[in-house]
């Protein structure tokens, strides 16, 4: 039987250990991750944050961060809840405990996470991405689903100079590359 | 690019919505042939003030109502879908506001 360990590779392994380093901004791959799309309606959803210790932004497209925990909202009744690779199971079981109408699903594998930082950041993104990245419109701990280039996008703000990106992995090489593209600008 | 205010978002690029169609048509309980294709075919097209549906599908994923002038592409307001479709005074208020 194959290893399935051995026949993991991050869908970024390649284009990640290709960037060039630059002042302006820098691209890395993250790490794997735990995901749960959570649906509920906000007194249920509210049930659940009580019951797994991870409170749920109550502002539309807005994120919490506990520890090394995030709850992302995403919709009026959608959650995206990321942690560490190894809290997915605990997570998704004291998630499923709660009684009341909810979908708690895990997607850990759907998407992969990057991350781009600097000054530039804003900039690079801007060549992709229409949505306003001023401070005033999209301050840090905003989130939201959005498109870059043609790949939709779960783009969160986590410090003034830095985003992560979650996308779909088979969009991933697509997305990293558009930013490597971006970055180019600065590099003059 | 137009900017169009999700209820739930707040302005966004038009690159993130679908439009889809004609806002506040009630399938009828029962119908008739002819009944039936009007629910299922015709719409009005205005020249004007419209009222219609968008989904915020790159976003939080939720179906709105949206009022536009379909000469100038203004959206003269927007709200939640289930909301009870605006009266004429309060279509000439918004646009009046709008203007
Ligand atoms: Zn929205």
């Amino acid at each position: 039987m194959a290893d399935p360990a051995a026949a993991r590779v991050h869908p970024l392994a390649v284009l990640g250990a290709g960037s060039m380093p630059g002042a302006g901004a820098t691209l890395r791959a993250l790490p794997p991750a735990c995901r749960i799309s959570l649906r509920a309606d906000p007194q249920v959803a509210a049930a659940i944050a009580a019951a797994i210790g991870l409170p749920l932004p109550e502002a539309m497209c807005r994120a919490n961060v506990l520890g090394a925990r995030a709850a992302l909202r995403l919709g009026p009744d959608e959650w995206l809840l990321i942690g560490p690779e190894a809290a997915g199971e605990s997570l998704a079981r004291v998630a499923m405990a709660v009684p009341g109408p909810a979908s708690v699903v895990d997607v850990s594998h759907r998407s992969t996470a990057l991350e781009i930082a600097g000054p530039r950041a804003v900039a690079v993104l801007g060549a992709f991405c229409a949505l306003d990245l001023d401070a005033a419109a999209f301050p840090v701990g905003m989130c939201t689903r959005t498109l870059l280039g043609k790949a939709e996008i779960v783009l969160w703000r986590s410090a003034a100079e830095c985003f992560r990106i979650e996308v779909w992995r088979s969009f991933a090489p697509y997305v990293w590359n558009c930013l490597e593209e971006g970055r180019l600008e600065f590099f003059i | 690019m137009l900017l169009i205010p999700c209820p739930h978002c707040g302005a966004r690029p038009e690159n993130e919505f679908r439009n889809a169609g004609e806002a506040h048509i009630a399938r009828p309980a029962e119908a008739d042939d002819a009944a039936w294709a009007d629910y299922l075919y015709m719409r009005t097209n205005p020249k004007g003030v419209f009222i219609e549906r968008w989904r915020h599908i790159h976003g939080c994923g939720r179906f709105f109502n949206c009022v536009r002038h379909t000469v100038t592409d203004r959206i003269i307001a927007t709200y939640k879908a289930g909301d009870p479709r605006p009266s004429l005074d309060v279509l000439r208020a918004w646009s009046e506001h709008a203007r």
